[in-house]
């Protein structure tokens, strides 16, 4: 091709991608800002980042699971309500004995399986033995330890006896891990589920989508909802393009925080920011040298300034903590105080534990966006006080089996999202290293204690024993983002635990 | 011919046992353990240990190899980690994806690309001419996902006239469906379609200097006529054989754009099983690409051999 052909051709390829990009700046605002307005519709659209690899909630840990099946298709004994309560599930009402170790639940009668079936007393002593059974692959097999026999001496009553006292049974008893099968399809759950909630299963498109409708045999409140599609895309720009194209109604845990100001400013959109049970921490290797010197934890903590950690990664979404536990939940201890944001403080700590220039270490960062960010960020925090960190991304299932599994690493950063989770710092074998008999004491006394307001004492005095052995830099609450269409009502704000309930979502 | 053929198919069985060996190999190198990835940093170790022996990952690599490599010999693919459901079903699922849009997207290149190259070729130096080398530039240039990006800010985010993504489902009807897959074709088929223009020009004109059809020039046919009875013919064996190749780019670029647009295809089967450490589907998956890409090398092959003898003899 002749020179004078050729720039004329790359002139005109220009002239084409300006011309393209000019119609889209300024092109006719059609769609945008205007979704549809038809009253009282019965469908909604529900956006979520992960697919859940099948839709057993009792035979795995994906979070996506609870997110599709929790109160809607699955209904365990007892539940978790919006503001993180305990509250009837399948059974309507309950008793517990004075010791702490038998409970009685007494069963919604004229509760019904998809399949028609009646969800009875030996539905519920099956779903219980077989999460505690030998072979069971329930991912919280935990929860159901102190479990030391399951009897129904009714069709509509179960009695649980407990080995020892545990003070969370009724809690955990709440979970997605404990939702309640029937023999005849348990088998099958996975891929067709049939649990007793006001919505059953209708179809899985792979990869794209999970529909279910509206159960008219539910016994209990009919939702609004005829029919609720859970949308998987993983990818950030196409969130929120489906957003904006009217494909998705409601996106909870919209983690894309840098677009929610484009959102906000929508006048068909609407913006909630609430909280979650994800702690966020700078997981430290407490066994690791120099990680085993309080000093040098300590001066991690100093080092850590949460504000900008906040600011660059959350956007200013969520919030400071100083130690394991949500600062929404009672009996949390605000310790965010005790390590303020101070290098020089941070200098002379490390001086004085003998590593007046520092040290070098890696982080290990998992692929979530927080934690790469928050990683980077933190890096550089701790630069500036001598500790020279090599910053190592890792995918999912390398972190899961080095880190977290292996315990080989110096630090890592990630958000545990389990509700009420500072029991792990008791386990003995947990990726931390980390040992406290005065921790687990106070846990063995929680354990013995079901007055509330003793409990959160309890849970005070473990908060503060995890800060003052600043076990790992605690960093921040993950906030929940929900991004949705102005007349859709009824999405929780917060995420007590990893559930999208629609049963009580209308439109407007 | 016998012999070359059955050369030819021993090749081929050889081949496709090594890649399983090097498919195998290559993904117990990586760290991770399935059954961790499934129950999450809140499992108990014996919830672990549970999983992992039901889904048979503590037997020795020997025995998981041969149950594999046997296990396909009898068509059966295995059972995904993740999902719970034999392998062979979950492609089948994702084929009925990526294969119409891959070849909504060959139809859609090509029937832009040849009237475009025809037409070019027709007015070589011309304003006509300088616009298609304009677009072939600009095609080859920009990558698809870009493409991809910007018709759905135009199409879905702007006009609203379709989905920003996603599959409804072939049960949904063919109508629904297809509509979800345009926009992807057209981003798959646009640059695919300016390399094909330019290659369709550059054979046309190849063409236009032949003598037969500086006779029919000369005979005074009008120019249309030439080009579409006399050059487009022969123009298009070059066309036809890039067009053939191009499947097989195609199909890897729908990786990029299923992503793009959130469509269930293979390509994002096997992004998503990487992620989640699904090996058997993984492994699976990549053996049946690089086995289909060997079979259709042999064929293609063997098909030659069939018109022109003299490779078997010499062979």
């Amino acid at each position: 091709m002749p020179n004078r052909q050729r720039r004329a051709a790359l002139a005109i390829t220009m002239g084409a991608i300006l011309a393209l990009a000019g119609a889209l700046a300024a092109g006719p605002v059609l769609a945008q800002g205007a979704p549809r307005t038809d009253l009282a519709r019965t469908d909604l659209v529900v956006g979520m980042r992960l697919e859940p690899p099948h839709l057993d909630p009792t035979a795995g840990a994906a979070a996506a699971i609870d997110e599709v099946t929790y109160a809607n298709l699955f209904e365990p004994l007892t539940r978790i309500d919006a503001e993180g309560k305990v509250v009837p599930g399948l059974a309507e009402k309950w008793e517990v004995s004075a010791d702490g170790l038998t409970y009685t639940f007494h069963l919604r009668k004229g509760a019904k399986f998809h399949d028609g079936t009646d969800a009875d007393s030996a539905d519920v002593k099956f779903s219980l033995d077989r999460a505690r059974g030998a072979d069971s692959v329930n991912a919280q097999k935990g929860y159901f330890a102190a479990i030391a026999g399951v009897e129904a001496p009714d069709a509509g009553t179960v009695v649980v006896t407990l080995s020892r006292p545990d003070g969370l049974f009724l809690f955990h008893m709440a979970s997605g891990d404990a939702a309640i099968v029937a023999p005849e399809s348990a088998g099958a759950n996975k891929q067709t589920p049939v649990g007793t909630g006001p919505f059953k299963f209708e179809r899985w498109v792979a990869g794209d989508r999970v529909v279910l409708v509206r159960n008219p045999d539910y016994d209990g409140p009919k939702p609004a909802l005829e029919r609720v599609t859970f949308r998987f895309i993983s990818d950030p720009a196409a969130q929120v393009a489906a957003l904006k194209a009217g494909d998705i109604d409601s996106f909870p845990q919209f983690d894309t925080y840098e677009a929610l100001p484009q959102f906000r400013d929508d006048g068909g959109f609407t913006v909630m920011v609430g909280t979650t049970e994800g702690e966020t921490i700078l997981g430290t290797n407490n066994a690791r040298k120099p990680f085993d010197d309080l000093r040098v934890r300590r001066a991690m903590a100093h080092a850590i300034d949460r504000k900008t950690l906040i600011d660059g990664v959350l956007f200013g979404n969520g919030a400071a903590i100083g130690s394991h536990f949500p600062p929404h939940r009672a009996g949390y201890v605000d310790l965010t105080g005790l390590y303020p944001y101070d290098p020089d403080k941070a200098k002379a700590l490390l001086a004085e534990a003998g590593l007046p220039d520092g040290f070098a270490t890696t982080l290990r960062l998992p692929p979530p966006i927080y934690a790469r960010r928050s990683g980077e960020l933190i890096a550089a925090m701790l630069a500036e006080v001598g500790i020279r960190v090599t910053v190592e991304p890792m995918e999912w299932a390398p972190w899961l089996e080095k880190v977290f599994k292996g315990k080989d690493y110096d630090l890592t950063l990630i958000a545990h999202t389990e509700p009420l989770d500072i029991d792990i710092y008791g386990r003995p074998d947990y990726y931390f290293n980390y040992q406290s008999e005065r921790f687990n004491a106070v846990g063995a006394e929680l354990d013995r204690t079901q007055d509330n307001a003793k409990r959160n004492a309890l849970y005070g005095e473990q908060q503060r024993i995890l800060a003052e052995d600043a076990v790992n830099g605690f960093l921040f609450m993950l906030p929940s983002a929900t991004v949705q269409k102005s007349a859709v009502q009824g999405m929780w704000v917060n995420r007590p635990i990893q559930a999208n309930d629609v049963t009580g979502v209308r439109w407007k | 011919m016998l012999a070359f053929l059955v050369r030819r198919l021993l090749t081929l069985a050889l081949t496709a046992w090594l890649a399983t060996l090097v498919v195998f190999a290559v993904l117990e190198a990586i760290p991770g353990d399935p059954a961790l990835v499934m129950l999450g940093t809140s499992a108990q170790p014996e919830a672990v240990a549970a999983l992992r022996a039901q889904m048979g990952l503590d037997r020795p690599w020997p025995f998981r190899y041969a149950g594999w490599v046997g296990g396909m010999l009898h068509g059966d693919f295995g059972t995904s980690l993740t999902y719970a459901r034999p392998v062979a079903g979950l492609v089948a699922d994702r084929l009925a994806i990526t294969l119409p849009l891959a070849g909504l997207a060959l139809v859609l290149s090509a029937g832009i690309a040849i009237p475009l190259g025809l037409f070019a070729a027709g007015r070589q130096g011309r304003a006509g001419d300088w616009a298609v080398m304009a677009f072939g530039q600009m095609g080859i240039a920009v990558p698809s996902f870009w493409f991809a990006i910007l018709l759905i800010l135009l199409f879905s985010v702007r006009l609203g006239w379709f989905s920003a993504g996603g599959f409804p489902g072939w049960e949904a009807g063919a109508g629904p469906a297809l509509k979800a897959l345009l926009l992807p074709a057209v981003a798959l088929a646009l640059p695919e379609a300016a390399i094909l223009a330019r290659i369709t020009r550059t054979a046309a004109l190849d063409t236009l200097r032949e003598e037969y059809v500086r006779t029919a020039v000369a005979k005074g046919l009008p120019r249309r006529v030439v080009l579409r009875r006399h050059v487009l013919p022969n123009a298009l064996i070059p066309v036809a054989t890039i067009l053939g190749l191009q499947f097989s780019f195609l199909v890897a670029g729908a990786v990029v754009v299923e992503n793009v647009f959130t469509l269930p295809g293979l390509g994002r089967l096997l992004y998503q099983a990487i992620g989640q450490h699904d090996l058997i589907v993984v492994q699976s998956v990549v053996v049946l690409l690089a086995v289909t890409v060997v079979a259709v090398n042999a064929l293609v092959d063997i098909a030659c051999a069939a018109i022109d003898p003299r490779p078997r003899v010499t062979a």
